[in-house]
């Protein structure tokens, strides 16, 4: 059982709504932060990431000029930053598989969504800190691993060349189980 | 496989793509809860947030006010990139920050004006009368929060406004079956709805 010292972790929050940005600021406060800057935009975010390498972004999806999920897209661009590894937290009021998807291959590390609470952001915080996943880089994709585990149902081709196996075989079901 | 490690990565390569197990800078951030004293971070959050809570009806009602500014503008300058945008944003934030604000019963209908103006292929064929309806609904909804029936008259509202909107939705997209079913698909996170 772990627990996280919020007194050394520098937020960002980027938000183009000032009630929202004033919720996240109230809650990161309250679990013991003392550093939490803010940005309105992308531009914005951008030029504050690069200013006061926050340990952890926090980004909206949908705001003016560009996005979360374009600013999530720039930071992920190894070389390009000090930072391409930072945990970013995405909290949108979509929910559909297709938007949370699209989201987990822009490289966000955490996905919330909204309404927030305060202990669903703390989750999504402590999973960020205490279990980092390793980086994968391909052609098309640099950020988290995507794969968060191993399916023990998963049959089929594996992805990834050169890895363990590149076709992954289930032992075929007990019969007598199966019969049960 | 080939193995290097830098300063701040290790990094195995395979084939067609590399894992990089980045340092672990966030570590000393981490501690045994054990060692923390009794503290709930969680509980100084969310008491932080109830005093902040008297602001959130003028937050809502301010929040109310941009989406009829934005439908405002719709109707004055008919539907571009601009004018969608600022709607749909408006709509979309409402959805978001409804519940948070303690009026969890315009999520419905911020829901389903979101769903009618991202799902629409054709901005010019939004009807402009079911966006009106949907606006007045929430504006009519956060003024009236206090009403005892509130809760039955919001839900019969907001069923009403979706399955108008769905309708809609299903003839704008008749030809787009695959994008229909992203529409209808049911959300990933449970109790929440689509869009």
């Amino acid at each position: 059982m772990v627990r996280i010292d919020f007194n050394r972790l520098r937020f960002l929050v980027v938000d183009d709504n000032a009630h929202m940005r004033r919720i996240l600021r109230t809650l990161l406060h309250g679990f013991g932060t003392r550093e939490v800057y803010e940005a309105e935009d992308g531009a914005g975010a951008l030029e504050a990431f690069t200013h006061y390498m926050p340990d952890i972004v926090l980004v909206d999806w949908v705001m003016p000029i560009f996005d979360g999920l374009e600013l999530t897209q720039m930071i992920r661009q190894p070389g390009s930053n000090a930072n391409p590894y930072v945990p970013i937290i995405m909290l949108s009021a979509h929910s559909e598989k297709k938007r949370i998807v699209t989201a987990r291959d822009a490289g966000v590390t955490e996905f919330l969504v909204k309404p927030i609470s305060a202990k669903a952001l703390y989750e999504r915080i402590l999973n960020a800190v205490a279990n980092p996943r390793p980086f994968i880089k391909t052609g098309s994709y640099f950020g988290p691993d995507r794969r968060r585990g191993v399916n023990p149902n998963y049959a089929g081709p594996e992805r990834r060349k050169d890895g363990k196996s590149e076709v992954i075989h289930q032992p075929q079901p007990d019969k007598a189980k199966v019969l049960i | 496989m080939a193995s290097r490690k830098d300063s701040s990565a290790s990094v195995a390569t395979y084939a067609d793509h590399e894992v990089i197990v980045p340092a672990h800078s966030l570590r000393n951030a981490v501690t045994a809860a054990a060692d923390c004293n009794d503290d709930d971070p969680i509980a100084h959050a969310e008491a932080a947030l109830a005093q902040l809570s008297s602001e959130f009806g003028a937050w809502m009602h301010a929040e109310c006010e941009r989406l009829e500014a934005a439908r405002q503008t719709v109707a004055r300058e008919g539907f571009n990139e601009k004018t969608h945008g600022a709607l749909f944003r408006a709509a979309h934030d409402i959805k978001g920050e409804a519940a948070t604000f303690g009026y969890p019963e315009l999520t419905g209908v911020a829901e389903s004006l979101c769903r009618l103006l991202e799902h629409t292929p054709d901005l010019a064929r939004i009807p402009q009368p079911l966006v009106d309806q949907h606006v007045d609904a929430l504006r009519a909804i956060g003024r009236e929060y206090a009403r005892p029936d509130l809760v039955d008259v919001a839900h019969a509202l907001t069923a009403r406004l979706r399955d108008v909107t769905d309708e809609f939705l299903k003839h704008e997209n008749r030809f787009r079956p695959d994008y229909l079913e992203g529409i209808f698909a049911p959300p990933l996170v449970p109790g929440a709805a689509g869009a």
